[in-house]
């Protein structure tokens, strides 16, 4: 190929504008024939389920189908609406995810950033590697060592008792007070140390002549953290927080369904386990996917408006 | 600048002195608070059942004995579950990998002529979905309820380990694409003697993620095949030792007529452990591949 011939493609390659044509088509039949199949079964398994939200608007009995079933309107959203216990299911879910959202990324943030002040790489290797370990255990593991933790003869009531604080141990799990905080701490406990490996890779980022300078401004340790460490990461922290505003809703299934019990069911139920309760265990699939429906309109406007505020502020798009 | 770094090595401010010390008792708790319960369990699994009850035990066994083990291995359905989570993870991995590398090959060549469509089509999937109960419905309706093979095809493509592997094949020299086009390689040549063998470390990523959460799901288990005992896994099968232990609630009295030495807890922090035995043994040597994957992503999941 000749140079000239070359640098044509290159500048091409960027965005080629190729016309769909037989000769293309023939050429790139490998190609369209795997998309085919991966097409295929992306729909079946991530699109056609979105046909199963008719029967939000039905008395969807499984006996008469999707297509005989009788048709309510919004009947079922009406009911959900009215009902008290989803009302308060909401407000857990709501509360928990940002409590969870907040605590989350505060001490990911943190630990970042203190970890990156540890001067000997191998002490700060060996706190790393610790760091991710929570990451990898099951929601079921956690629970159980939570359970240990927490309970009577546990060590959280023993340091307690024995500081003074307490003359008697509590039981965690009975109070309901004490479920929004058990429920965050879990949250902080499995995921700061992996949060903060893009925290971490973005202060490498930073360029080191700018701590050179607050040096010679004869800023310490902690003014360089606050001028230098958190402006350099702040793109970082505003696109993570945005992309997990959305997610908020979905903050809340396994640790809740795990830890709950009858004595803090009115704050430890989410939409989620709300879903699975009426759906699955009472068979009610209308309320179910009425409730589900929700859920995904509310968390699309939240994404939607997290998109915008990015777009505005500059940031690259979250899609 | 020489001087400056003498400067700086000679005298540490007593602000500095203040800061250094507060940032090392954060680290020293922060490893504590991590390690601890997963030590205490370990002692416990070590320690006779019945001698737990009393409490007291913290990171070392006290009446050392190995009965939680033996038990949990004679547990049947504890068997089952272990070659059922070690199968569903090979295979579920494997499958997994297979598929989403096609997928972000094809998204990543610049001639395709659907590129935009198709990876539109996958995007929306990481937005929008059905939903537990049209899910429910739909996997029943295609007879892969009470199967192994729910555990395997309906979350196989994942849009975001897609844009993933897209991202680091886009970061390949082009060069290499087009000469072996030239020399009349076709796309499935090129994907698999060219690009493939230079993405094995983004490869290994996915296959991380994917496999970690083949190991630690339950919910599947539980929901689509409750009524088959013969796909359980080990991750629902603990989950029943642990709410068989919370039902019974704390009180030592009911544990106290538990047969011989073991108890539900001390079976369960045995289970616990050969559970996350498999996973501990193998981060700490994958650490640079999802350091990489979750940088390239931008994305945390």
């Amino acid at each position: 190929m000749s140079a000239k011939a070359k640098k044509r493609k290159e500048n091409t390659s960027a965005e080629p504008k190729v016309k769909i044509t037989v000769k293309e088509l023939k050429r790139q039949k490998v190609l369209l024939f795997w998309s085919a199949i991966i097409v295929i079964y992306g729909f079946i398994f991530y699109y056609l389920p979105l046909g199963g939200w008719v029967m939000a608007f039905q008395n969807y009995k499984p006996a008469k189908g999707l297509l005989h079933s009788e048709f309510v309107g919004l009947d079922k959203f009406k009911r959900l609406f009215s009902d008290e216990t989803f009302l308060r299911v909401i407000r857990n879910t709501l509360a928990m995810g940002i409590i969870n959202l907040v605590a989350t990324f505060v001490m990911a943030i943190l630990f970042a950033i203190l970890l990156n002040e540890i001067r000997q790489r191998r002490t700060k290797k060996v706190i790393q590697t610790v760091s991710y370990l929570p990451h990898f255990l099951s929601w079921i593991i956690v629970t159980g060592i939570l359970h240990d933790v927490l309970s009577g003869t546990g060590i959280v009531n023993e340091v307690l008792m024995n500081l003074h604080l307490i003359d008697k141990s509590i039981d965690f799990f009975a109070h309901p007070s004490y479920f929004w905080p058990i429920v965050a701490f879990a949250n902080v406990w499995k995921e700061t140390g992996w949060n903060a490996i893009i925290y971490l890779s973005a202060i490498t980022a930073i360029d080191p002549s700018l701590y050179e300078a607050a040096a010679i401004d004869g800023a310490g340790r902690m003014k360089k953290i606050l001028h230098v460490t958190l402006p350099g990461i702040k793109p970082t922290i505003i696109i993570l927080l945005l992309m997990n505003v959305g997610n908020v809703l979905n903050a809340g299934f396994e640790i809740q369904y795990l830890l709950g019990n009858g004595l803090v069911q009115s704050v430890s139920q989410t939409i989620d386990i709300y879903v699975l309760k009426w759906g699955i265990s009472q068979g009610d699939y209308s309320i179910g996917t009425a409730a589900g429906i929700f859920k995904s309109i509310v968390s699309i406007i939240l994404i939607v408006i997290a998109n915008q505020i990015a777009k505005r502020n500059g940031e690259e798009r979250l899609y | 600048m020489e001087n400056n770094v003498k400067r700086k090595k000679k005298k540490t401010s007593a602000a500095d002195m203040a800061f250094i010390i507060f940032n090392s008792l954060f680290m020293i708790l922060f490893v504590a608070i991590t390690l601890y319960p997963v030590l205490n369990t370990l002692a416990i699994s070590f320690n006779d059942g019945t001698d737990a009850l009393r409490g007291g035990i913290y990171l070392w066994p006290r009446k050392f004995t190995l009965k939680n083990y033996t038990t949990v291995l004679q547990k049947n359905n504890l068997i089952t579950g272990a070659y059922i989570t070690v199968a569903r993870t090979v295979i579920g991995t494997a499958s997994a990998l297979i598929v989403n590398a096609i997928l972000a090959f094809i998204v990543s060549q610049k001639r395709f002529l659907f590129r935009r469509q198709l990876s539109l089509f996958w995007v929306v999937t990481m937005y929008v979905n059905g939903g537990l109960i049209p899910n429910f419905l739909l996997l029943k309706g295609l007879h892969l309820t009470n199967s192994f093979w729910v555990y395997v095809i309906p979350g196989m493509v994942s849009a975001f380990n897609m844009l993933v592997i897209r991202t680091y094949m886009n970061g390949l020299p082009e060069s290499l694409v087009e000469s072996a086009q030239l020399d009349g390689a076709g796309y499935t040549t090129i994907f698999l003697k060219i690009v493939s063998p230079l993405c094995k470390p983004v490869y290994a990523t996915v296959a991380l993620f994917v496999a970690v959460g083949q190991w630690n799901s339950w919910f599947d288990a539980m929901l689509y095949n409750r009524m088959s005992e013969q796909y359980t896994t080990l991750q629902y099968e603990l989950m029943k030792l642990l709410s068989s232990v919370t039902n019974q609630g704390a009180s030592a009295e009911s544990m106290k007529n538990a047969v011989g030495a073991v108890t539900p807890t001390s079976v369960r922090a045995a289970a616990t452990i050969i559970t996350m035995l498999p996973i501990i043994c193998i981060y700490p040597f994958l650490q640079k591949y999802f350091v990489t994957g979750l940088t390239l992503g931008g994305v945390k999941e």
